[in-house]
């Protein structure tokens, strides 16, 4: 933690920026697995706003659709913690079940589903009446989560199973399981449903899955001349709202790939920081920003040129990252 | 040979055309298909120089019936389930009719944490009933070079392995010169090979060497500690120069006496202070935590070495039966074999095999009693193909004939 007087400095010099320059700000949130906080950046200026003290081993970080309010991961505490985005207050908390990991917000915003790695379960928490509405058995240590843009198919990964689980929101049953490469981390939708993206860190793949017939339709891997293969493992994956362009968080190859959705051919490989694991995009789409764990980082990619344009020190162990729109 | 081969290629190929389709939801109603594993071990109580390093009694069967009920989540999926069966001889027995009871009893592959002569002794018997047997106890290096089985698949380390990976971290931090103590048991002098063959291998000079004899004294008595800390000083006393005092003791006679009781003050590693091993119970990097937390909730203690391999080979078999859609030794066995299978084991990265002696690549950790002080192989320690392959002996060096 910062002391009070740099604190105080940081976030005047902040503030001025802000009012000088006049472009869109957004606030990234930083869940910091190691030092069990979560780190504010200002998206324009780059400045750290503020640290906020969290529970234990945050990880899956998101926001609602409203930008009021943070849902955190507090993994150690068995635990999603709900933070106030004007007030930075933890404001309340959901049943997570037991070692939440990563989570997925429903299109209406109404529903969270979570990934328990200790449980083998998909939980389904109804938000506003914080009532589990359903334990869904899945694979061996459940991570990646995923959903369509109707909100119809919700997808996780297994990471020790080594499938997709494709589940039906309105029944809750899995109606399809996709055998993927080994330790799948991230699922993500084309905006337009088409396909789902899972990332395999330990086979270094992303399976793209047909999602109407269910199918892997194709194998992306990667290569980075001087690196060797065992490097290479993917965890996150997000797909611009074009649907035009993916970016894939390479882990201890500490890069992104920029892959074309149409070929889906590896266009470019960004440097940023060391173990790249989450990504998240400004909602404007100008920007992504990476997390990276062992750099204690974020790098800021200018998506219109996929050059790293700034990184930024936050937390220890920077895991994900959520931008909210204001 | 080479029909055979292309009869290999086409159904590899058409279960890799199966890979990618949607995985079948098995009909309702129809029994899942069962793969029956055995696990053969042999087992007496042996007391330890700590009461915190005497091996609990399910030691390695824990970590195989975690990975049994991990593959059983994955095989609801897809219509299988696994089973495990244990059977126990006595150290240094035949193991042979043990093995004969568990094959009528209908297992297909088997673990066997046995001694070397053991396990040859019950390769030989399975290669006429088309067993495949998965090796977590033994780390002797001549089973994967002199003595190699085609039908045997090496999921410990070898001593080889282990000494390479401690000796890569000692040159990493420049602290070459080593003196040696070791046993006067055949696993104490074999480990002392090791670290000898390391010592060449990676630019270690062993200054002296001093054998540690087995007198027979009791590993426990009131007042055992005050002589202790008088004799090992005088033991060690005399040695040249040295960075680090290098233990070969497998046989708990005298290492865990070593450290903090030399004449110089030295760092002591290999059986006792710093040790090399197939996985660490504190271990938490790459997911650890996740099988760690597993493990405990299941058994109640903490995930040792043999837990690990016997977890991993369940796992390889569970991942093959996966891949394969087959409950089928034959067809499993083949998959495993085949160049690109690999295995996720909380080490960072895949896990494959020697394809000349079926030995299970893998990084190796380095601990004390407390926490993971480092994992090896060390940056620097470059290898052509995988520098998994700078720990232990390498394709150029085998010995191994595989038959």
């Amino acid at each position: 933690m910062p002391n009070r007087t740099t604190f105080a400095a940081i976030t005047l010099v902040a503030g001025m920026t802000c009012a000088a320059s006049g472009a869109d700000a957004f606030m990234a949130y930083v869940s910091n697995e190691k030092d069990n906080s979560v780190t504010v950046v200002d998206t324009v200026t780059g400045a750290v706003v503020k640290t906020l003290p969290v529970g234990q081993r945050p990880r899956g970080i998101t926001i609602s659709h409203d930008g009021k309010f943070i849902y955190l991961c507090a993994s150690d505490d068995d635990t999603i913690e709900v933070i106030d985005t004007e007030t930075h207050e933890i404001v309340g908390q959901l049943p997570s079940g037991p070692d939440p990991e990563l989570f997925v917000l429903s299109p209406d915003g109404k529903t969270l589903y979570v990934a328990n790695e200790d449980d083998n379960l998909v939980t389904v928490i109804d938000i506003e009446s914080r009532d589990v509405l359903a334990e869904i058995p899945v694979g061996v240590e459940p991570e990646g989560m995923g959903i369509s843009p109707d909100g119809k198919t919700m997808v996780n990964t297994s990471e020790t199973t080594n499938m997709a689980h494709f589940i039906d929101t309105d029944s809750h049953e899995i109606t399809d399981n996709v055998l993927v490469d080994s330790r799948p981390r991230f699922a993500e939708f084309k905006p337009d449903g088409s396909e789902v993206w899972v990332s395999a860190e330990i086979g270094g793949t992303v399976s793209v899955i047909d999602n109407d017939s269910r199918e892997v339709k194709h194998k992306i891997t990667f290569e980075i001349a001087g690196l060797r293969s065992e490097a290479i493992q993917p965890v996150g994956v997000r797909i611009t709202a074009d649907g035009k362009k993916a970016y894939v968080a390479l882990g201890p190859a500490n890069r992104v790939a920029v892959v074309d959705t149409a070929t889906y051919k590896v266009e470019k490989y960004v440097l940023v920081g060391q173990r790249v694991w989450q990504l998240a995009f400004t909602p404007d789409q100008k920007t992504i920003i990476s997390t990276n764990g062992v750099s204690n980082d974020i790098t800021f990619i200018d998506v219109a040129t996929d050059e790293p344009v700034q990184s930024v020190t936050v937390g220890s162990m920077p895991w994900g990252v959520v931008v909210s729109p204001k | 040979m080479l029909y055979v081969f292309v009869l290999f290629l086409s159904f590899w190929l058409s279960s890799l055309g199966a890979g990618d389709a949607a995985a079948q939801q098995p009909a309702k109603g129809t029994p899942p298909a069962e793969l029956k594993l055995g696990y053969l071990r042999a087992h007496e109580p042996r007391l330890a120089l700590s009461v915190l390093d005497v091996s609990p009694r399910d030691e390695g069967v824990a970590g195989a019936e975690v990975a049994i009920s991990d593959n059983n989540t994955t095989g609801r999926f897809l219509g299988q389930a696994f089973s495990l069966d244990v059977a126990e001889v006595k150290l240094e027995a035949d193991a042979v009719p043990a093995f004969r009871e568990l094959a009528g009893r209908g297992a297909t592959t088997v673990l066997a944490d046995l001694s070397a002569s053991q396990l040859l002794s019950v390769a030989d018997a399975a290669r006429a009933e088309g067993i495949e047997i998965f090796n977590i106890g033994a780390t002797d290096d001549r089973l994967r070079e002199e003595d190699c089985r085609a039908n045997v698949f090496h999921i410990a380390p070898t001593r080889s392995m282990l000494a390479d990976g401690l000796a890569q971290y000692l040159i990493w931090k420049q602290w070459p010169r080593w003196a040696l103590i070791y046993g006067s048991h055949e696993g104490d002098r074999l480990f002392a090979d090791a670290l000898r063959r390391a010592a060449t291998r990676f630019g270690g000079e062993i200054v002296a060497e001093k054998e540690f004899a087995d007198t027979g004294t009791a590993r426990r008595t009131d007042s055992g500690v005050v002589q202790i800390q008088r004799q090992m000083p005088v033991f060690t006393q005399g040695l040249p120069d040295h960075d680090v005092l290098l233990v070969a003791d497998e046989s708990e006679v005298f290492g865990t006496y070593v450290p903090f009781r030399t004449w110089e003050p030295r760092p002591v590693a290999g059986t006792a202070g710093l040790i090399p091993t197939a996985w660490h119970p504190a271990s938490e990097q790459w997911g650890g935590t996740q099988i760690q937390n597993r493990f405990a909730k299941a058994t109640g203690r903490r995930m040792l070495a043999k837990d690990m391999s016997a977890w991993t080979a369940v796992r390889i078999i569970g991942e093959a039966a996966t891949r394969t859609r087959s409950t089928d030794v034959s067809q499993i066995a083949r998959f495993i074999r085949s160049k690109d299978f690999s295995i996720a084991a909380f080490k960072g990265q895949k896990l494959t095999f020697r394809q000349w002696n079926w030995q299970l690549r893998q990084p190796i950790f380095l601990g004390d009693g407390r926490s993971v002080v480092s994992t090896s192989p060390q940056e620097g320690f470059l290898h052509q193909f995988s520098e998994l392959d700078t720990l232990g002996i390498d394709q150029p060096e085998t010995k191994c004939v595989l038959k």
